[in-house]
């Protein structure tokens, strides 16, 4: 088997508005409507509504024979439910094929997994919920975790769940001598196979393409196919995991991220033996090589692929240990605001903007962070969460006098 | 009797306390008519007092005061920026004093052209635009008939110097601030001369606390009967009935002001942890902005202390009344503070204080704990027990109250008053 294998992941986060000292306790609202909305019709019409097209005319015109995979969050659902309902549609239109997979995460893009496995079962279980909501009882079989993060024990947790396969990144570190072109299983639960992306081929796409001084810009099909081919023959599946935002919202249009997209089917078909597959067909057709291990969790994010862009900074501990020691009293409470609140404020991207990493990979922090340093985030954000808890307290005040 | 007074700012263009110690003291001495001609470095024109009117919510610059708008007119002003070179932008400026940095005779003709501009700021050229200000204090000298020449902090000591010079009247000069207070122990060598320069120059010297005249005698060799010292006072003396209303249900304790080595922050987040850990209906609010912040921040965080220790930011106008009202307890844990008026806004607002013993207010306030900044231990136990037992903290604020009654401006004025005529007469 030569198969290529596309996932695309599909998240926006819940953008805190700026929260300052004097509203603790007294303003509940934390959600930056204004800039979620624009941030949200603004990448819709750049990426989501154009590529969901593209993508829906190459399936089409393959006959199933181009697929694709998608990880959509159940942040971006609630988004797209509110402020953009066509992108919803689009999506809908594209898994009504039978030609794309979606994959199941956590519902808020959670770092959940590495603190508590019972929130991890519960994130887990909404999406699943949401997913089969919107996809017409449409049920995932493969998982992605949040930022590619992956270890034994959290692919342990997975396998329990139920889950075939999962998601992660092609580390150096954990892979040494190996190629990430096979399929690999968990080093203690062997039935869950491991997919590792290929983060060369992934980013000469994702990161690279319209990237002038990249000394093989510009990146074009032919180019693309002569790597493919280059791929020693025995290597079975070429995992391209990418942020969906990729296609004209990282990569502009005019870079022509979206004719090389275009063509690429046409030319894996002619000038390469590979075919496509979704993530579950890779699991289904190709033999596993090996266990992979993983000890200390990997993710897909910076040189070093740890965790070091969301945890590990006195600034980010501190915010995401006092957000999961709220873990028992939140569940105890019967307000559905508080849930949803609490699992807001678990998405990634708030602890991402904490990170204090700024003279490597500080310039893709940056791009991403609303914020002006990591130092107004962790202030901002604390500000909200001092605010939640006073909130919790009252609940729980309510629920006993009530 | 005349006097031409130096200063560097005014408000309401100001960044620092020393104009405001200046508006204080020339609206004492409309108070008792003393004839006065004050000079800044620059005037932005709404300085009058009519045109301010309107704002009047702001009480540091209260202009309503009839007493005060009629003898403004004695005033005279100067503004010895009003003959200027065209505009430069930041950068030019930049490019501009880079280049005469660099070119020594270019400096000078620079300093003896008969423009320049004056941003009466405290940027980078400020050493440039001191002795500047120098040669046009002494143009002023000449034109202008008065007795005796008062200048405040160094940056007009020069200004002073040459008005003497010019004139051959008595020169008294008026310590703020030393560049020991701004900078610890790695002065500033060409600040510190200019400083010593004035002192010694000046026939009486004025402190705005006995910890500064300490420094004065101790760091700059002056004699000791040399100074007098003169505490500040406050422009608004007034109670502050707050219609502020407290949103969450702990007790709140501030830090408010520049978050610099000066300011001894990381000796209030100290004392915040030991509080925090015993206490756990306590918000600690660290209200302001500066070199440090970032480190108080990591510490905070280091402490595990973020879901109860919070940053605003540099807060103004009416944030900071804001923040006052909402305050149950006041600290000012500075490290050097030659006065610091920031504990008696408090006290108007009914916030008992807590105050390094390294300030000079602590001299004037004895309704306030005084503990040594560097005493965290001290200053946690004062926080706990102003939160805790109502007796004391009652007593501050009422007995501060009455204190804060005697502060005013006039009384400043005539002490001063007083040291003009007997410098005058000597």
């Amino acid at each position: 088997m030569r198969t290529i294998c596309f996932y695309f992941q599909v998240h926006q986060p819940y953008r805190l508005k700026p929260y300052r000292f004097f509203e603790i306790g007294d303003d509940h609202d934390y959600w930056d409507d204004y800039s979620n909305r624009n941030i949200m019709k603004k990448v819709a019409k750049k990426c989501y509504l154009p590529m969901n097209q593209l993508l829906l005319e190459l399936i089409r015109k393959y006959q199933g024979k181009f697929k694709v995979c998608f990880s959509i969050s159940g942040t971006i659902l609630d988004q797209m439910e509110a402020y953009a309902p066509e992108v919803l549609h689009s999506f809908q239109e594209l898994v009504a094929t039978g030609h794309v997979e979606l994959l199941n995460e956590t519902y808020s893009h959670s770092l959940c997994a590495l603190k508590s496995e019972s929130e991890f079962k519960d994130m887990v279980h909404l999406h699943q919920e949401k997913i089969k909501q919107y996809f017409n009882g449409y049920t995932p079989k493969v998982f992605r975790n949040t930022e590619l993060i992956y270890s034994d024990s959290i692919g342990e947790m997975v396998a329990k769940m139920g889950f075939d396969g999962i998601l992660s990144e092609g580390a150096k570190h954990i892979l040494g001598w190996k190629s990430p072109n096979f399929v690999y299983v968990n080093a203690n639960e062997p039935k869950l196979k491991v997919l590792l992306k290929n983060f060369r081929l992934s980013d000469d796409i994702a990161f690279r393409f319209g990237e002038t001084k990249w000394s093989d810009y510009p990146l074009t099909t032919d180019k693309f196919m002569g790597w493919l081919n280059q791929v020693p023959g025995e290597d079975e599946v070429i995992n391209l995991f990418m942020d969906y935002e990729t296609f004209g919202e990282h990569q502009w249009k005019e870079t022509g991220i979206f004719e090389f997209m275009r063509h690429l089917p046409e030319a894996v078909f002619n000038q390469t033996n590979f075919s496509f597959s979704t993530p579950s067909e890779v699991i289904a057709n190709a033999s596993p090589v090996g266990k992979i291990h993983v000890p200390i969790p990997i993710s897909w994010a910076d040189e070093e692929r740890d965790l070091t862009a969301w945890l590990g900074n006195d600034l980010q501990d501190e915010a995401f240990d006092r957000l999961f020691e709220l873990e028992g009293r939140v569940k105890k409470s019967k307000d559905p605001a508080i849930h949803r609140d609490w699992r807001y404020l678990q998405t990634s991207d708030h602890f991402y903007y904490m990170c204090t990493k700024f003279f490597s990979d500080g310039d893709i922090h940056a791009y991403f962070s609303p914020y002006e340093s990591p130092y107004e985030a962790f202030i901002n954000y604390m500000n909200v969460l001092s605010d939640f808890i006073l909130r919790l307290k009252q609940d729980e005040k309510d629920a006993v006098s009530g | 009797m005349k006097v031409l007074m130096f200063g560097w700012e005014f408000p309401p263009h100001i960044s620092g306390g020393l104009g405001t110690a200046c508006y204080g003291l020339v609206k004492g001495m409309a108070h008792h008519k003393q004839d006065l001609i004050f000079v800044v470095p620059k005037l932005w024109g709404d300085e009058d007092p009519l045109a301010e009117f309107v704002n009047a919510s702001d009480v540091e610059i209260d202009y309503r005061e009839r007493r005060f708008r009629d003898i403004w007119k004695n005033l005279t002003y100067l503004e010895v920026s009003s003959f200027l070179i065209p505009y430069l932008s930041p950068e030019e400026y930049h490019n501009h004093t880079e280049r005469l940095l660099k070119d020594q005779d270019e400096l000078e003709s620079s300093v003896l052209a008969n423009k320049f501009t004056f941003s009466g700021k405290y940027g980078k050229d400020l050493i440039l635009e001191v002795s500047r200000y120098a040669l046009v204090a002494a143009q002023i000298a000449k034109n202008k008939e008065f007795d005796l020449i008062h200048a405040h902090d160094w940056l007009s000591f020069p200004a002073g110097i040459a008005a003497k010079q010019m004139s051959g009247k008595p020169l008294i000069a008026h310590v703020h601030a030393t560049e020991f207070d701004r900078s610890g122990q790695t002065v500033n060598q060409r600040v510190y001369d200019i400083e010593r320069a004035g002192m010694e120059a000046a026939d009486k010297i004025i402190a705005v606390s006995q910890l500064t005249k300490n420094t004065i005698v101790a760091k700059y060799g002056i004699p000791e009967e040399k100074v007098t010292v003169v505490h500040n006072a406050v422009l608004d003396t007034s109670i502050i009935k707050s219609k502020e209303e407290k949103k969450v249900p702990e007790k709140i304790v501030t830090f408010l002001g520049r978050i610099t080595f000066q300011k001894g922050p990381e000796y209030f987040v100290e004392a915040a942890h030991k509080v925090i850990k015993k206490d756990e209906n306590v918000r600690f609010v660290m209200a302001g902005s500066g070199d440090l912040l970032n480190r108080m921040i990591l510490r905070v965080a280091e402490l595990r202390i973020g879901t109860k220790f919070h940053f605003t930011g540099f807060l103004k106008g009416d944030d900071v009344d804001k923040m006052f009202a909402l305050s149950d307890v006041y600290v000012m844990p500075s490290v050097s503070e030659p006065f610091g008026i920031s504990p008696l806004e408090a006290v108007r607002h009914n916030t008992p204080v807590i105050i390094s013993k390294q300030s000079g207010v602590a001299e004037v306030l004895q309704n306030a704990v005084k503990v040594d900044f560097w005493d965290i231990d001290a200053m946690a136990d004062a926080i706990f027990a102003l939160l805790h037992y109502n007796g004391i903290s009652k007593m501050f604020k009422e007995m501060g109250r009455e204190e804060l009654k005697k502060l005013k401006w006039e009384h400043v004025a005539k002490k001063v008053i007083d040291i003009y005529k007997q410098t005058v007469n000597q």
